[in-house]
């Protein structure tokens, strides 16, 4: 019996070494193992062996049963495994065809750097304040050192509504505002955003609209050394540590005194080049020490307390920073120049 | 002011110091200087001619032979095609080997078989602008005085080798509006003396007394302080000398005769216009200063009748206005070629009123520019007596003895106490006293020590800018050089940055739409009347806010939507084949209940959004989705929901003025004080979207402030539920016109508090349940926080859902 046993294994062994699917396996499995398997039929043979010969002839008809049960499953593993395989081969797509399409708005490129310009002063510890765009012809040009008829109005043609009522032509008179609210109390940090309206022909570089972010700080003790060391660094958050500033003096009613800032050209590193007219700098900023007569429209007494106050236009700041080549485009809402700014 | 280097160089030694290192060194000191172009264009090889024959060409009727003595010893002959040559001229001649602008080479040549050996040259032909010639300069060759040496170079002549430095200056630099003042500035910068010239030098009054001649007086002390005259007799009318012209032109000034040209040089010199009347034309021998009459009128100089207005101040003789103070001559009494006897005027007009009548009128000049800026009063009398003796000199006239004078005042000069501690504690320097007194010496500023380390500056006349000690700051700042002060942080300041509440939220909600996928736009807050009365809701019942000068009809009065910019910018992206639009604007509109303004108009902050075309464009793996009014509400659902607004907004059919009156909410928020409509979303009425030219199109437009006010930020975390919920799905069937958010409200008021959410998910209408029904689906999903729900109290609370559906809405169960 055990030589029968013996061939049995080396015979089905020998069959499923050659087996060439899941359903011939299936059937040897059958034909060997199952119920009324050839292995069953040997071991029905085992109520004629002795007591003694019974647990060998038992251990030896498990023996086979566990070869040829390892074989079956290794062999089954391999066919589950190819048919998997073939599965997937057959569930190929073209990876390079395009995705499904999210639609991705996109922030105002003007909004944009406005939002970049503010989050570098909130970091110097400044607060956002706003005003009217509607507003008098007092806290416009009066307050600001500005009385009717001064000649600096030429600067700045304006949109009047009435005789005293006019659109802003800068941020400027939210200085005053904010000083007024401040009610003689320092610090005064603030930088105020928003649109001004100069009576300019639009063209490449003008817009009759545009944006302004101006900033103001008053102090006891704040000098004109200060405002360029908060300049420099406001310049390097927002250009790179490598950049510089020059002040250059000017004028402004509201600043005395007063300078224009320029800062190293991005485009050429300060060699000079087309962009900066071979200068090595750009222009990007007013500024100056707030005027003794702005101070005491607000209600300080320029005796007891100093301040800066600095201005930029955002679309020049934005022309810049993304080599825009004509200011229209922020006006003429065209989506595929939107469409451009909507990286973070 | 265009600034002319070699004459500048009068005043002060230049030496060492080229032009674009003065324009540098201005530059960095306060007067920006644009550019310094070169007055020669090109020009080598050219000199002084003498026309000592002229034939006319054999075979040419246009060309002319001529013989030339340029002073090379030997005569040349030169064919020329001006048809103003002539014998006896002294012209300029390119010789051969000559350039000109433009790169021209002169070579001999042969011209219809006649030789040419160089050739006569216009003004425009040497680089010179030639709308700043005398008129009969203008045509053809430049035809030089008699007595211009033959063979000089036409360089020297004319003197083109020169550099004109651009100034452009600001409001407050008009001392920089003379040569002098320029002087001063460059001393103050260089350190280098001054050489100014002596204006009485020349001057050599006759026996005969002005006052017999003219009185003059001051009708209106407050828009003149000072007016001088001198009587100047016999002068002889004709071209200023060479020199004068040339300085002229390179300041940009026309010559026109030798009267007028003295008059112009004077005021580019010291900056104070003169005026020369024709003395036979002035009727009774005096002159006054007054405000014009009601009705008056003035023919200006250029040929123009004027109607003058009682505020505009005039010159008059004893009858009549004989020209409008400071901004332009009669013709009445203009200074002609017949001219004999002149009236010369210096005087100071008040700036504003100067201003005034020259923008009224529309005429601007270099007088009118300068007398705005307010004349410095010192040169008044200065000006007068240089250009008096200029006209002695070079029109043979004979200035009479005096001057006739009105004054009404002479400002006392500014004396301003400033301290070294303001200086460097303003600036952040460490200036000693000695540096503060060597840049106040080298501006001529006079300063006395008043106390220590203080001193009391007196500020020259000139220098009408200056009047507090932060304007001396800033000069001692400009002069010690800008790049010196140092840079520091701010001291003792502490301040914590932070958006306010408003700014974030108006952050967030453009993060929001943003990401739901709209494309901010920025438009103008201008536009046409029209335009604001599309939208008669959403603009209310403002009066139109308008420009009183527009610059066109478009954008004339203030926006008080915000949806037609968007329209706008919607139909040009279309025009540019950009079909499919997800839009977004915030800003302002403005309102008013004012006809004219007499207070600040409201400025509402609003949010508004566009949608048309597709929502997703078609691709290889799915067709296009056009948008509809649920795109548009979504994108508002989603903003409300994470600005903690849902449970208080609510959407109500509506049908507002250019909303589809059948596809349109009006949006609702509920608060404390009731609830109030802040604005629709719907699609567009359907004769704007022909008006636009544009396909169905989804707005919406909110009002902002009550998001701003109401939103809010505070998260309530509440614990994930431990009991299994039970789902139960009905369908029923009621009338189309039952609104399905009226269906949900119901329900939640009727399920109680076991009710967890209830949801539509799906509207069937259609022949099998009639054509006036409706079949609305929802998902109700009832859960209890602190135990397993039993069936029965579910069946219970879903029976009175469906028994308040039927009472309501006669709903029948769908089954």
């Amino acid at each position: 019996m055990k030589e029968r046993l013996e061939a049995l294994r080396q015979e089905a062994l020998e069959q499923l070494q050659s087996v060439a699917d899941a359903t011939s396996l299936n059937d040897l499995r059958v034909q060997y193992l199952g119920k009324k398997g050839q292995l069953t039929e040997i071991l029905r043979g085992m109520g004629a062996l002795s007591a003694e010969e019974r647990p060998v002839i038992g251990q030896v008809g498990n023996d086979v049963r566990a070869a040829i049960e390892a074989v079956i499953t290794e062999k089954q593993e391999g066919f589950d495994r190819a048919a998997t395989a073939h599965r997937l081969q057959a569930e190929t797509i073209d990876v390079t065809l395009p995705g499904k399409a999210v639609n991705a708005g996109s922030i105002h490129p003007l909004n944009k750097v406005a939002q970049e310009i503010e989050d570098i002063f909130i970091g110097m510890g400044y607060t956002i304040a706003e005003g009217p765009e509607v507003e008098t012809d007092f806290f416009n040009f009066e307050a600001l050192n500005l009385p009717k008829n001064h000649p600096a109005r030429d600067m700045q043609d304006s949109f009047y509504i009435t005789d005293e009522i006019l659109l802003r032509t800068h941020t400027s008179p939210v200085q005053i505002r904010t000083m007024k609210a401040m009610n003689g109390q320092t610090p005064v940090k603030v930088i105020c955003p928003g649109k001004v309206y100069r009576r300019d022909d639009d063209d490449a570089t003008h817009s009759f609209m545009f944006n302004q972010i101006e900033g103001l700080v008053i102090g006891p003790n704040i000098r004109m050394s200060d405002l360029k060391g908060t300049l420099l660094q406001f310049v390097q958050e927002m250009y790179g540590p490598q950049m510089q500033i020059r002040l250059r003096p000017s004028f402004f009613p509201f600043t005395e005194p007063s300078a224009e800032v320029d800062v190293t050209c991005a485009q050429c590193g300060g060699e000079g080049c087309r962009m900066c007219k071979h200068t090595g700098w750009i222009e990007i900023l007013g500024c100056g020490m707030v005027h003794p007569k702005v101070l005491e429209h607000g209600g300080y007494d320029p005796k007891e307390v100093t301040g800066f106050a600095f201005g930029m236009g955002v679309e020049r700041i934005a022309l810049l920073k993304y080599d825009i080549d004509d200011i229209r485009h922020f006006y003429a809402n065209d989506t595929k120049f939107l469409s451009q700014f909507a990286k973070m | 002011m265009n600034v002319s280097y070699r004459w500048l160089s009068d005043y002060i030694d230049l030496g060492g110091i080229s032009p674009q290192e003065l324009a540098e060194m201005m530059t960095r000191g306060g007067i920006e200087i644009d550019s310094v172009p070169s007055r020669n264009a090109g020009v080598s090889g050219v000199v002084v001619g003498y026309v000592k024959t002229r034939e006319k060409h054999p075979d040419a009727d246009k060309l002319s032979v001529c013989t030339i003595d340029a002073g090379t010893g030997e005569d040349l002959q030169i064919v020329c095609g001006a048809s103003n040559i002539d014998a006896g001229q002294k012209v300029p001649v390119a010789k051969v080997g000559a350039k000109l602008p433009g790169g021209l080479d002169i070579k001999r040549a042969k011209l219809r078989g006649v030789e040419s050996q160089g050739m006569i040259c216009s003004a425009r032909e040497l680089g010179i602008n030639d709308k700043l010639l005398p008129k009969e300069q203008q045509e053809g060759i430049l035809v030089l005085p008699a007595d211009t040496e033959i063979g000089r170079d036409i360089l020297e002549v004319l003197a083109l080798n020169d550099s004109i430095l651009e100034l452009d200056l600001t409001p407050n630099r008009s001392d920089c509006l003379s040569m002098i003042g320029v002087a001063y500035e460059v001393a103050a910068l260089t350190g280098r003396p001054l050489n100014l010239p002596n204006p009485g030098k020349g001057l050599y009054p006759t026996a005969e007394l002005t006052s017999d001649y003219i009185k003059v007086s001051i009708s209106d002390p407050e828009l003149c302080s000072l007016y001088t005259a001198r009587y100047i007799k016999g002068v002889k009318i004709g071209p200023a000398p060479q020199w004068v012209q040339n300085r002229l032109i390179a300041a940009g000034v026309r010559p026109i005769n030798n009267i007028v040209d003295i008059t112009n040089y004077v005021m580019l010199e010291y900056g104070q216009p003169l005026h020369a009347f024709d003395a036979a034309k002035i009727a009774g021998g005096r002159i006054d200063v007054r405000l014009a009459k009601a009705g008056e009128l003035l023919v200006t100089l250029d040929d123009q009748q004027r109607k003058l207005e009682p505020h505009m101040l005039v010159i008059a003789d004893a009858e009549k206005a004989i020209a409008l103070a400071g901004v332009m001559g009669g013709a009445n009494s203009e200074v002609t070629s017949d001219t004999t006897d002149i009236i010369l005027e210096s005087a100071k007009f008040d700036g504003g009123s100067v201003r005034r009548t020259s923008r009224q009128l529309g005429l601007r000049s270099e007088a009118s520019a300068r007398f705005e800026k307010e004349v410095n009063q010192a040169f008044v009398r200065e000006a007068l007596d240089r250009a008096s003796a200029l006209i002695a000199l070079y029109a043979e006239g004979l200035v009479t003895e005096g001057v006739a004078e009105a004054k009404i005042s002479f400002p006392e000069p500014v004396k301003i106490e400033l301290s070294l501690g303001r200086i460097n504690g303003m600036l952040g320097t460490e200036l000693s006293s000695l540096e503060i007194k060597t840049i106040l010496s080298r501006l001529q500023f006079k300063a006395e020590v008043s106390g220590e380390r203080s001193w009391s500056v007196t500020v020259p006349s000139r220098r009408g800018d200056i009047t507090r000690d932060v304007d001396l700051v800033e000069e001692v700042a400009r002069l010690h050089g800008y790049d010196e002060i140092p840079t520091t942080l701010i001291e003792g300041l502490t301040t914590t940055g932070a958006l306010t509440k408003p700014q974030a939220i108006r952050r967030e909600l453009r993060t929001i739409m943003t990401n739901a996928g709209l494309q901010e736009a920025v438009c103008y807050s201008v536009t046409s009347l029209q335009r604001t009365k599309l939208f008669k809701e959403l603009s209310g019942e403002t009066k139109p806010i308008a420009l009183a000068m527009p610059m066109s009809e478009e954008r004339s009065v203030l926006r008080t939507v915000l949806l037609p910019s968007l329209l706008e910018a919607a139909a040009y992206n279309l025009t540019r084949k950009n079909n499919d639009l997800a839009l977004l604007e915030i800003g302002n509109v403005y309102h008013s209940d004012e006809a004219v303004l007499t207070r600040l108009p409201q400025e509402k902050p609003r949010a508004a959004l566009l949608l048309s075309g597709n929502r997703r464009s078609a691709s290889w793996n799915r067709s296009a989705e056009p948008v509809d009014f649920y795109d548009a509400k979504g994108i508002l659902e989603k903003v409300f929901e994470r600005l903690g607004l849902a449970g208080r907004v609510a959407y109500v059919a509506a049908q507002p003025v250019g909303f589809h009156p059948g596809r349109t909410a009006a949006i609702t928020i509920h608060t404390e004080r009731g609830t109030e409509t802040i604005g629709y979303v719907g699609q567009l009425h359907p004769e704007l979207q022909r008006d636009f030219d544009l396909p169905d199109t989804y707005v919406a437009e909110i009002e902002l402030a009550p998001v701003y006010e109401y939103a809010d930020r505070h998260i309530e975390y509440r614990t994930l539920p431990r009991y299994p919920a039970m789902e139960r799905d009905i369908a029923v069937v009621v009338d189309r016109g039952v609104a399905g958010g009226a269906l949900t409200d119901a329900i939640t008021a009727a399920a109680g508090e076991l009710l967890e959410s209830v949801k539509v998910f799906d509207v069937y209408t259609g022949d099998r349940i009639g054509s006036d029904k409706k079949s609305v689906a929802l998902a109700l999903v009832y859960r209890h926080g602190d135990r397993t729900l039993t069936d029965e109290e579910v069946t219970e609370a879903h029976a009175r859902v469906l028994a308040q559906l039927e009472q309501s809405f006669g709903a029948e169960l769908r089954k």
